[in-house]
């Protein structure tokens, strides 16, 4: 049954191919079913899959399986091959999984919609690409994968493409995007002309043999595929287009820039991990590109007034923790984060898409208020998915993801004790920002009247959503609580294990969850105060519309756009404001040049015979002299 | 006599399509799509006949024809079919019957004699591609060029007389210094023998003095370049793609260049291979600067047909560049991106000069939002910006990036700078997206869709991209023996000799492509 993984990637893709040849013939009720249901079967195919693989896991630990080879002369080999393990297993459950709970929920959040047809098709073929590049065997299928994923971003940010703005919010993700992408383009072609091979496990196993730690060459392919990684996860410095991506539909935001497209980079990473354990230096880049932009982006979300734009910032500073997790080596703690945070950002961007639902289309929080009596399955679930976020503890997935990462980071050999400090301090922000969002949205007055809760296909995903982010942090306990070690040992078969400092012993342990734990109480209770309407300092925070710098700063993701748009936007512009070829001045010149010739050798035609027989005379003259010299 | 009928049956089919407009509108169309039928049913059949005999070692061809024509200059109607050629000639008759349909309800004017003048450039095409005696070559090469000035002339747009002039006179200068160096080569032959010779096999034998190879060599590239075109011979291109009519744009983009990259292939490269060894990196750098500077002019296109003729010429550097970075798969990848770029940019030229015929304008500023209006347009038109801005799965990726995989390995910091034509072409092809078919609606005037026969002729070749772009094999391993025997005649260059190194960039893969048996 195993042989069924082909399978996977290719019903979505048919889903695709139906509704984008049929679809304005079929009924709204058979395009969603087709939509659904082409992810649906695939995650179904995924459990059958994933069924056949365990049963001979431990001692197999992969499976590989070619369609045709799709490039193979003069000496390279790439096949339309798929590859199965421990790692790519998990995120394929993910995606089809979450992936179809998103589509389920978009059937009614998008009912009344002129594309419906374009959406599902557009979603199914982003998730086909998305399998694929989870999937694939070699650099070249990924990089299908991963140019496709972002063409979809791309087509479903500008979804409503009668709004000039979303068009560009649209372009800017897809060519900030590429600009990541061509500097992994670039390491492909170095690992091709070093390796002759682009199988991923190949190129790795040859890399290994060839490359010293720290060699430059594997310095410079770990750091362009890092470009290309931080280009697709909206980290720094690439992370710009993320904000301005949720034009898109809400279900877009929640399945392409949450739970699903914006981790491949963490992919990337992982799946390369044994180049980019040959660039130690390279590493520690990622750890410190994952504090700042976890810092920068948690800081940017504590004053978005878009619902949208803080869940955003939210999610750059989530991916945050993710990076900094593979750049101290604790692969599995990044990949666990990856998991419960696609289900709790998932579960939070659609209950927020069901509060603008409700709403009509308003994202302003300060517009909002109250709701929690009229939308009280919004309510619970939403609380839910900022609790998990903000890593309330014990009870909460985010807790034991977040507290992973944060263990390794405090144990690692390679990290610095102040990174830790500084994800701690991210830490007590995520609570900031999770529940001055709940404060706002769900509590004190009402300031716009709901039109009241979702249908039933919008409450089935949050339901289950919020059941899974209570519950994915189950599989992954530390010593201290209960010592649950079910998804290291799993992905330890893909993965390396961590590196722990000599000396650790469980009482530190105990002592670092409790400062984690304090982090987050702390940053929740700060909430509480400034934004919970009635409490001490409400009054003085409740309207943030001041104009202070500091706090334009702030909302502007710490002005990287205005810096961007200064250093490569306008230039560019100004270097293609005029149309004209410059080479072809020259040959213009030249057509210039002979017309006047040929007007100053027309005034000799005069027809005055006495003009003609002295220039006749003169010429003679001239030749007899030059013969006679 | 197979090769013969190739040439042949456009040519004679060209006076029935012209008489044929006396019976009925559509009989001309149909007379010239039949004739491109036949030939591309009988080149399939020569081509296939006996893949597994591909003989390696020069003057081998799968198909060869020689019949005497002047002796006494060493003249003769030679003509070979090998994979190369057997893949431009199908080329070459698809995207005629796309340019055909093209013009369907484009063309209303002295329809048959429309289509006489196509079957005739395409008969000049293929035999381009099948000749290989020199003088006959330039025959064909002389041959297409007078129908295609006349398209032009005749059909054109508004500023069509300039246009024409234009691309009548880059060309001729190009095919004058072409001319000079095929009568040198022969003459040189007498030299060394006794007597003149016009045949590419007597020709490849000859040895040159070095100073004497730069001259011929420096004549062919740019006999080719203006073809192809590269800068700085490429402006006759813009003006020119612009004021044709669509179908003529398609055969120029989609064909004509082709025989620009084959003259180099076939030519250029294997005559004079140590005279072009000290000029690759500077042809490859020609080619560099085609893509970026193209690129950045199609960004500032207003005109969408203009966009697309600069996005052509950036994509034709690919050809120049992979042509001599001197390695198989650099080779292979040229192939490939000549069929990809036929295919796309006809596709593209098709869809603009439908919106040109509904819109009675090329201004992108006049349009926008039409995507509601014309959804089968604009559809297609997203799918060829893809093919354009290089998306995985298509043909064009595989042959741009074959192109870049193989020329890594010579010309590392060239292809990084080529690297950022990748942002370059997404900025401009989502820019023409946005700026037709996406945004608010400028003009509201309720205008027609693609008709059926448009639609089907682009959905058509869309298929072929996404098919050629998942299994390139139809084009790669046809070509590939002619490649590897290239590879061998141009194996003087010296950049195949360099060792490897712990050096950043070099790599092994040069010595083993260096010592392939």
């Amino acid at each position: 049954m195993i042989s069924l993984l082909w399978l996977i990637p290719v019903l979505p893709l048919t889903g695709f191919l139906l509704l984008a040849f049929f679809g304005g013939r079929l009924s709204r009720w058979q395009i969603a079913s087709v939509g659904c249901g082409s992810v649906g079967t695939a995650a179904v195919t995924t459990a059958i899959v994933a069924a056949d693989f365990f049963r001979t896991f431990p001692d197999q630990e992969s499976y590989h399986q070619t369609l045709w080879n799709w490039i193979d002369t003069s000496g390279m080999t790439v096949g339309i091959s798929w590859y199965l393990d421990a790692l790519s297993l998990l995120m394929v459950a993910v995606i089809t999984g979450v992936g179809f709970l998103i589509h389920v929920y978009s059937a009614e959040y998008m009912a009344h919609d002129d594309g419906y047809a374009r959406f599902f098709a557009y979603m199914n073929l982003f998730v086909s690409a998305m399998l694929t590049l989870v999937l694939a065997d070699n650099l070249l299928l990924l990089y299908l994968g991963w140019e496709g994923v972002g063409l979809c971003s791309y087509l479903l940010i500008g979804f409503w493409y009668r709004e000039p703005e979303y068009g560009t919010a649209a372009q800017k993700a897809f060519i900030v995007t590429r600009i990541g992408d061509t500097a992994f383009a670039i390491g492909l072609f170095i690992l091709f002309t070093q390796f002759a091979s682009l199988s991923i496990q190949q190129v790795q196993s040859r890399a290994v043999e060839a490359w010293p730690v720290g060699s430059n060459l594997a310095m410079i392919v770990a750091v362009l595929f890092l470009i290309g990684a931080v280009g697709k996860s909206a980290q720094l410095p690439l992370q710009v287009w993320l904000p301005d991506a949720m034009a898109g539909p809400t279900p877009v935001s929640a399945l392409i820039h949450a739970a699903t497209m914006v981790t491949a980079g963490v992919y990337l990473i992982a799946r390369m991990h044994h180049l980019f354990a040959l660039a130690p230096m390279v590493q520690e880049v990622i750890a410190v590109l994952g504090l700042v932009t976890l810092l920068l982006a948690a800081s940017s979300a504590v004053v978005q007034t878009d619902i949208k734009r803080v869940l955003a910032y939210s999610t750059m500073s989530q991916i945050g923790y993710m990076f900094l997790a593979l750049g101290v080596g604790a692969w599995s703690a990044a990949l666990f984060h990856f998991l419960t945070h696609s289900c709790f950002k998932a579960l939070l961007f659609l209950a927020a898409g069901s509060v603008i639902h409700s709403l009509h289309h308003e994202q302003d929080i300060f517009k909002m208020g109250g709701l929690r009596r009229h939308l009280p399955w919004t309510f619970w679930t939403f609380l839910i998915g900022a609790a998990a976020m903000s890593g309330v503890p014990l009870i909460t997935s985010g807790f034991y993801s977040k507290d992973w990462i944060l263990w390794s980071v405090w144990s690692s050999p390679i990290s610095h004790r102040w990174i830790w400090f500084g994800a701690l301090f991210g830490a007590m922000l995520t609570g900031l920002y999770s529940f001055r969002l709940i404060f706002r949205v769900f509590f004190g007055e009402v300031r716009t009247q709901p039109a009241g809760e979702p249908g039933l296909a919008m409450r089935g995903p949050l339901v289950v959503l919020a059941f899974l982010a209570l519950t994915v942090g189950f599989l992954e306990m530390p010593h201290t609580l209960g010592n649950v070690t079910v998804f290291s040992d799993y992905l330890s078969h893909a993965l390396p294990t961590t590196e722990l400092l000599p000396g650790i012993d469980e009482s530190s342990e105990a002592r670092e969850q409790l400062a984690v734990t304090v982090a987050a109480l702390l940053g929740i209770g700060l909430a509480a105060l400034l934004f919970l309407p009635g409490s001490l300092f409400t009054s003085r925070w409740a309207d943030q519309s001041t104009d202070h710098p500091s706090m334009t700063l702030l909302q502007g993701g710490w002005g990287f756009d205005r810096l961007y748009d200064r250093l490569f936007v306008r230039p560019w512009f100004t270097l293609t404001r005029y149309p004209h070829d410059m080479l072809d001045r020259g040959y213009e010149w030249l057509a210039v040049c002979g017309k006047s010739c040929h007007g100053w050798m027309s005034y000799t035609q005069t027809g005055h015979v006495r003009w003609y027989a002295a220039t006749i005379a003169v010429g003679t003259l001239m030749l007899l002299g030059l013969f006679a010299m | 006599m197979g090769l013969w009928l190739l040439i042949l049956i456009p040519i004679l089919a060209a006076p029935f399509a012209w008489m044929g407009q006396q019976w009925s509108h559509h009989a001309p169309r149909w007379i010239a799509i039949g004739a491109l039928a036949v030939d591309c049913l009988l080149a399939l059949l020569l081509g296939s006949r006996d893949h597994a005999v591909q003989a390696s070692g020069h003057g081998a061809w799968l198909v060869e024809s020689h019949i005497g024509w002047i002796p006494r200059w060493g003249i003769s109607l030679h003509l070979g079919l090998d994979g190369l050629s057997f893949i431009l000639i199908i080329l070459t008759a698809f995207i005629g019957v796309v340019a055909i349909l093209a013009s369907w309800t484009e063309i209303q004017s002295r329809i048959g004699l429309f289509h006489c003048h196509v079957l005739l450039a395409l008969g000049g095409v293929i035999g381009v591609f099948l000749a290989i005696d020199l003088f006959l070559f330039f025959f064909f090469w002389e041959l297409m060029l007078v129908p295609m000035y006349l398209l032009i002339v005749i059909w054109g747009h508004a500023q069509r007389r300039h246009a024409s002039f234009k691309f009548f006179l880059f060309t001729q200068a190009g095919s004058l210094v072409l001319l000079v160096a095929i009568v040198a080569l022969a003459l040189l032959h007498q030299q060394a023998t006794g007597h003149p010779s016009f045949d590419y096999a007597d020709l490849m034998e000859l040895t040159l003095g070095s100073e004497m190879a730069r001259w011929l060599m420096l004549a062919f590239l740019i006999g080719f370049l203006v073809k192809l075109p590269a800068p700085p011979f490429h402006t006759w291109l813009p003006d020119t793609y612009t004021e044709a009519p669509t179908g003529a744009t398609i055969i120029l983009a989609g064909i004509l260049a082709k025989t620009g990259a084959y003259g180099l292939l076939r030519f250029t490269i294997p005559l004079f291979p140590e005279a072009m060894s000290d000029f690759t990196p500077i042809v490859m750098g020609l080619g560099v600067v085609g893509i970026l500077y193209a690129a950045v002019l199609a960004c500032a296109q207003t005109d969408i047909k203009r966009l697309v003729a600069y996005s052509s010429i950036s994509h034709m550097g690919f050809i120049l560049l992979g042509a001599f970075a001197g390695t198989e798969l650099a080779l292979q990848g040229v192939v490939m991106q000549m069929v990809a770029h036929g295919l796309s940019t006809g596709g593209l030229f098709l869809l603009a000069g439908a919106l040109e015929e509904r819109y009675q304008t090329r201004e992108m500023g006049q349009m926008g939002g039409l995507w509601s209006v014309t959804p089968r347009l604009a559809t297609m038109a997203l799918f060829f910006a893809c093919a354009s801005l290089g998306l995985p799965g298509m043909a064009n990726f595989v042959g741009e990036f074959l192109v870049l995989f193989g020329s890594y390995a010579t010309q590392p910091i060239m292809i990084i700078l080529v690297s950022f034509g990748m942002v370059m072409a997404a900025i401009y092809s989502l820019g023409m997206m946005q700026r037709t078919f996406f945004g608010r609606q400028q003009d509201t005037r309720s205008v027609p869709d693609l008709s059926n026969v448009a639609f089907g002729t682009v959905l058509l070749i869309a298929v072929l991209q996404i098919w050629l772009g998942l299994y390139p094999k139809a084009v790669l391993s046809t070509t590939q023996p002619v490649m590897e025997q290239l590879v061998r005649a141009a194996g003087a260059l010296p950049t195949l000799s360099h060792a490897p190194t712990e050096s950043l960039w070099s790599s092994h893969i040069v010595a083993l492509q260096g010592d392939t048996p």
